[in-house]
């Protein structure tokens, strides 16, 4: 199939014509409840016809003020905060939260922890591009994809409903282990989902791929070079679409990814197809992953043993010995004891690089706690893809880039 | 896989003599004199392959101190996969400022804007320092520590709204808010009852 790459400069076409060509610049507001805008983001478009020549994202319409709030709680009253930020892979939110405060705190979790926050956050990562690639499909006007997609993605719900107790909002990775142990026979159940869900894949994948009216609203679609990928920080696929290999699970294993075998898929152009492309590879290299996690499952404990004063013990403990009561509650009122430093760690969430800042002063509250989420730094490259572009490709533009506003706004 | 960059700390230290190591419970980190910044972020990201802006924040080490404001800059290499943080204390603590490093990264256009907004520090050479999360006109930066958590009274966005309903913002009621006990202070002063800044029984509700 020969497809022309090359992008039509329309601005500068629009540019060059003659003055008396030249027709009055209208302003559109795209969102904040706009379909495609997939949440609260608005966009202030300058438009000469049908062709975007300035585009402004005004944000915060989903400000909640998350790192003020993590400044006046402990950190483990802070967990549930991070299920909010993007709140399409809680589990790999909260996974990426305990290890930045378990560095913090010079904390190694067992591996049959590390194990289970790795299957979690996999699964998180597979319903989370479920999600992106449905709204993407609608986006572009398939709708049977969006339907394909959310059935599977509501038989990972059922999943994590058993696990955590919570559809949405899990809570699931604390500091220093989990909220509980996998319950038995789950992992076989996560097995059998595994099985049935790659046919499906492969069919859902099939019906955009090829998909003659898919391609025409995608293949040369906002091409982000590079050069530009790497200046305004884009993480995940949107990174890795335009030809960066970086995947920190690869770079800079984390909880015990060196131990599991995946590839990591990169796009050669950087339009909107190929972002699309990458997302369904990383389902696929997922699934890997998560058959790997349940053949070598690790025996053993679930969370720190030793850390005393970080990880409330489990109730029964606390009911039946006098030191796990007085230390549940020291954790519950004062919060677990951290040292003074700074520390930074990002993990590879589904959307790209969640990262968090935390300064300590010691005691059970951070002094500082920044939140990099990928979604902020993926939508600011917008002023710059949108223009030149048709509304209606802002629209295609808009769903490659795979954005949660929660995270984006904090 | 992560290969250490052992060098960078004299790397640094010979280019730049005023950057002093930072203390640092992960990555490399550098203190840096405000002067310097661009110098050494430029440095780190032509020389020795630091490539990624990955973030950009501040700090508040509240109104008693001096000097107040810390930008953090937190660079990532992809080549060899290292961190490493650069931090430059602000001259002024009232009207804190440092240069722009958009000259560097198109992408810290958003980052400075928000540091701004949250924090009221100025990024000399920004192309459009505007506020980003909260709306224009927003008379406070909430990220500072005298900000209280349940926020303070303020106008509405558009003047239309406040004409029309003729009130304003007003902090939250925060009973119920966070519940952490201070070590040395009896518990009954870290109740959310007496935390409560906006509605207790030492202020009446408001109106």
């Amino acid at each position: 199939m020969a497809t022309d790459f090359s992008f039509p400069d329309t601005a500068a076409k629009a540019a060059a014509m003659p003055k008396e060509f030249e027709s009055e610049k209208m302003s559109l507001s795209m969102g904040p409840s706009h379909p495609s805008t997939h949440g609260v983001l608005r966009i202030q478009f300058e438009l000469d016809g049908e062709v975007v020549t300035k585009a402004d994202p005004v944000l915060g319409y989903l400000h909640r003020g998350d790192e003020k709030i993590a400044e006046n709680m402990t950190y483990n009253q802070f967990v549930p905060y991070t299920d909010r930020l993007d709140y399409l892979a809680p589990l790999a939110n909260n996974m990426a939260y305990a290890i930045a405060v378990e560095r913090l705190a010079n904390l190694q979790v067992p591996a049959r922890c590390q194990a289970i926050r790795v299957l979690t956050a996999e699964m998180a990562r597979v319903s989370a591009h479920l999600m992106g690639l449905g709204a993407f499909g609608i986006d572009v006007g398939a709708w049977s994809v969006f339907m394909y997609c959310f059935e599977e993605r509501e038989k990972l719900y059922t999943l994590f409903e058993e696990l955590t107790g919570a559809r949405f909002t899990t809570s699931y990775s604390r500091i220093g282990g989990l909220s509980r142990d996998v319950p038995e026979g789950w992992t076989k159940k996560v097995e059998a989902f595994c099985d049935q869900f790659l046919p499906i894949l492969e069919e859902i994948l099939g019906m955009l791929t090829r998909n003659k009216i898919f391609l025409d609203r995608t293949v040369g679609v906002g091409v982000i070079s590079r050069a530009d990928a790497i200046a305004y920080g884009l993480s995940g696929p949107n990174l890795r679409g335009s030809g960066v290999a970086n995947d920190l699970r690869k770079d800079r294993p984390y909880s015990g990814y060196e131990q599991y075998e995946f590839d990591v898929p990169v796009g050669s152009k950087g339009d909107c197809y190929d972002r699309y492309l990458c997302r369904g590879e990383e389902m696929k290299q997922s699934i890997r992953i998560i058959r790997q996690v349940i053949k070598n499952f690790p025996g053993g404990d679930w969370y720190a043993k030793d850390a005393k004063k970080i990880f409330a013990p489990p109730k029964d403990k606390i009911l039946t010995s006098m030191e796990e009561l007085i230390n549940n509650f020291m954790i519950v009122t004062e919060g677990p004891q951290m040292p003074a430093g700074e520390v930074y760690f990002e993990a590879e969430n589904p959307k790209g690089v969640l990262g968090f800042y935390i300064v300590s002063k010691g005691g059970g509250v951070p002094w500082r706690l920044k939140i990099r989420s990928p979604s902020f730094c993926n939508l600011s490259i917008l002023p710059k893809l949108c223009v030149g572009n048709m509304v209606s490709d802002v629209v295609s533009i808009l769903g490659s880039l795979d954005f949660v506003m929660g995270e984006c706004d904090r | 896989m992560t290969i250490t960059d052992v060098e960078l700390p004299t790397a640094v230290s010979q280019k730049f003599p005023s950057a002093t190591p930072r203390a640092s419970l992960d990555c490399p980190a550098f203190n840096v004199p405000v002067a310097d910044v661009i110098g050494l972020l430029e440095f780190l990201r032509d020389a020795r392959g630091y490539d990624f802006l990955m973030d950009l924040t501040a700090v508040d080490w509240s109104a008693d101190k001096s000097p107040r404001f810390t930008v953090v800059w937190h660079l990532y290499s992809s080549t060899n996969h290292n961190y490493v943080r650069v931090a430059a204390d602000c001259a002024s603590d009232v009207e804190p400022e440092v240069p722009t490093s958009t000259v560097l990264w198109a992408g810290a256009d958003w980052h400075e804007r928000e540091a701004f907004d949250m924090f009221g520090i100025k990024f000399a050479g920004h192309p459009d320092l505007r506020r980003i999360l909260m709306w224009d006109g927003y008379p406070y930066h909430p990220l500072r520590k005298e900000f209280p958590l349940a926020g303070l009274p303020a106008d509405f966005h558009d003047p239309a709204i406040t004409a029309e309903t003729k009130t304003g913002l007003i902090a939250a009621p925060m009973a119920g808010g966070p519940f952490v006990a201070k070590s040395g202070e009896p518990m009954s002063a870290s109740e959310p009852r007496a935390k409560d800044e906006a509605w207790n029984e030492q202020s009446e509700k408001p109106e």
